[in-house]
């Protein structure tokens, strides 16, 4: 085995050009997929970031009928903020936010919305709730931008919100807009209306009442509380990586048609190399090797086709690598185009498992795509490989 | 039959190639013994058969009908891997057209077959250096075969077949891309190689030049032994 790496690397530094054409191709593979993925780990952990930041904090307790998909679900779930859950929320390590349905009319247009009363002192988000603690006339309120872009409303603006009290008796009100804040998020900010707790308490007559309860930690083992469903932080953020999930069976084709040119040309190398070579085959079995020897040889000879890749890839793929995760790559539209988490720069974050899992990908591909036309070496007939004889 | 001194048996060998829809006999029938020590040639004709004798012998091939005792191995009952083992540690080859690996260095060509035979280091090191000193290129040890003449290239083969001091050398018509001085230089190098290794050396050949310095002479004709001669050079 030592022997016949050693004659591989002689074999392919001899073979010049072709070689180092062949592992450039090759390092492509490497680094566009490293690259990738690493953009898809990044994206993952930003989009992460963002839920947590602006939307779930730590984890949250719903309370048992709400259900953010079913808008009907709304009206009813809602409850009493459970008393031993009260120091928490004093010490500011619990926000409790009451979700109620309503709409609003801008330009005359109805549109419905779930109107989000929160605390405008929380510290949980990073939610500029501090602008709803303004003095006005209107109810103060804030919307994200891509509530703000479809509806076109913007800071200072009043629009006309309309919702049902507990009771189930229509009121109507004018908001303030008191600021527009970017989050990320999409679920953060489309067609959520965010006004002050206490103010949306009294609008619909559900005094001390909540719908969610976000906690700031999320690392502690959590009691459950009647009434209320904990849903933990991984809960809440699984749909990021379901999404990731079905973003990546796109990319892995990506990858597949990526790694089948660079495939090809390695292929084509060895069946080129095997017609052209058939002499030396000769003379290495003339030397006393064994045929299924010589396949051997040729196999290595192929596959180290990916080490001298990675050592391509090293060249000019870790500066670019590097580079991009720090300098990130931002993606050229808007990243609300996408309808989903996506900050418009994402960050590439490359693991080892990362790396590992990627260079043995392609090593064993081109071992693989070695060895095939390798084979047949082993039928060839050392007299006819030593007289060159085409076949 | 002499047992010691005989290494090469052959008995009513016979081969055949498969043609087209029919065979082609390329051997009929030959039965021939070489000693240790010979310094012997296979001759004849384009077509008459050396080369494929020799591929048998050398066990790259193996034959149709009859039987081949080669250093005590049966060629035609010896698996792959012990052809290649017989291959491996007892016999060299010279081929016509040299058959050096390209991008290899005239050291690392010549050395190739020990470390097929797992020789170490400095072992290898002083066994490279003996042979390039029989063929006299020492001084080109670095130089790779491309920047080779043609007598070079067939000397630093030599050297490969002669490293391991194997008690066969297989010679196909070494002197074929040979001019005269060259033909005659690489001859003597075999001739004495010959003498103080007491090598068996087999060639095939039609090239007079060789056949000068033969001390046995087979002349095949058609697949078969036409005549067999023994010159007295003394
Ligand atoms: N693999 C093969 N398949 C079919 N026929 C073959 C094969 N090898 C050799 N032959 C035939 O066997 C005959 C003897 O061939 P061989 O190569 O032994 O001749 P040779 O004496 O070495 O000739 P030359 O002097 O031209 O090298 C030739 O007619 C050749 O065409
Ligand atoms: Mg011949």
């Amino acid at each position: 085995m030592l022997l016949a790496l050693r004659l591989a690397v002689r074999n392919l530094i001899g073979a010049g050009l072709r070689t180092w054409l062949n592992a450039l191709v090759l390092s492509f593979s490497f680094v566009v997929i490293i690259w990738l993925k690493g953009i898809m780990v990044g994206w993952d952990h930003q989009a992460k970031n963002d839920m947590t930041d602006y939307e779930i904090g730590g984890g949250q307790y719903w309370h048992h009928l709400y259900d953010p998909y079913d808008p009907l679900s709304l009206s009813d779930s809602h409850a009493p903020v459970p008393s031993h859950v009260k120091d928490e929320i004093q010490a500011g390590d619990m926000e409790p936010v009451l979700v109620v349905p309503g709409h609003i009319f801008p330009r005359g247009r109805m549109q419905s919305v779930v109107i989000k009363g929160i605390n405008p002192a929380q510290t949980i988000w990073k939610l500029p709730t501090g602008e709803l603690d303004a003095d006005t006339d209107a109810i103060p309120a804030m919307i994200g931008a891509v509530m703000a872009n479809g509806t076109r409303l913007g800071q200072g603006d009043r629009v006309m919100i309309r919702w049902r009290d507990t009771n189930g008796t229509f009121d109507a009100a004018q908001i303030l807009i008191t600021a527009v804040f970017s989050s990320n998020v999409p679920s953060a900010e489309a067609g959520q209306v965010y006004v002050p707790l206490e103010r949306l308490r009294k609008m619909a007559v559900m005094h001390d009442q909540a719908t969610i309860l976000t906690f700031r930690d999320g690392r502690s083992q959590r009691p459950e509380i009647e009434g209320w469903i904990l849903k933990t932080k991984a809960e809440l953020t699984r749909q990021v990586d379901d999404m990731i999930k079905a973003k990546t069976v796109g990319q892995s084709i990506f990858y597949g048609v990526l790694l089948l040119l660079a495939m090809l040309a390695i292929f084509d190398t060895q069946v080129l190399s095997i017609f052209r070579r058939q002499k030396e085959i000769g003379t290495y079995i003339a030397l006393g090797y064994t045929r299924k020897e010589v396949v051997g040889l040729f196999t290595v000879e192929g596959a180290m086709h990916a080490v001298l890749a990675a050592f391509v890839a090293t060249l000019y793929g870790l500066p670019f690598l590097a580079w991009q995760a720090k300098a990130g790559w931002t993606i050229p539209m808007e990243a609300s185009e996408f309808g989903m988490a996506m900050a418009q720069t994402l960050y590439p974050v490359y693991t080892v498992g990362l790396v590992v899992s990627t260079a043995l990908l392609v090593t064993l591909a081109t071992a693989v795509v070695s060895y095939v036309p390798s084979r047949r070496i082993a039928r060839m007939n050392p007299t006819d490989a030593l007289r060159g004889k085409l076949q | 039959m002499n047992g010691t001194s005989e290494i090469i048996q052959i008995q009513g060998l016979v081969k055949r190639f498969p043609m087209g829809k029919g065979e082609f006999t390329a051997l009929r029938g030959i039965t021939l013994t070489f000693g240790k020590g010979e310094f012997a040639g296979l001759v004849g004709p384009s077509g008459s058969g050396k080369t494929t004798l020799l591929n048998i012998i050398g066990s790259l091939d193996v034959p149709t009908e009859g039987w081949v005792n080669v250093l005590g191995n049966s060629i035609g009952t010896l698996s792959a891997k012990e052809a290649a083992q017989l291959r491996k540690e007892s016999i060299g080859f010279i081929f016509q057209s040299y058959n050096l690996l390209q991008v290899h260095t005239v050291y690392e060509n010549v050395e190739f077959p020990l470390l097929l035979l797992k020789h170490n280091g400095s072992q290898r090191r002083r066994m490279v250096m003996d042979a390039l000193e029989w063929v006299g290129l020492v001084d080109k040890e670095k130089s790779k075969p491309p920047q080779l003449s043609g007598g070079e290239c067939q000397r630093v083969a030599i050297a490969r077949a002669m490293v391991k001091r194997p008690p066969l050398v297989l010679a196909d018509e070494p002197t074929a891309n040979l001019d005269a001085a060259n033909s005659h230089h690489i001859l003597k190098t075999m001739e004495t190689l010959n003498r103080e290794l007491h090598t068996t050396l087999l060639f095939a050949t039609h090239d007079d030049k060789v056949i000068g310095y033969l001390r046995r002479m087979i002349y095949l004709l058609d697949g078969r032994v036409d005549r067999d001669e023994t010159v007295r050079k003394d």
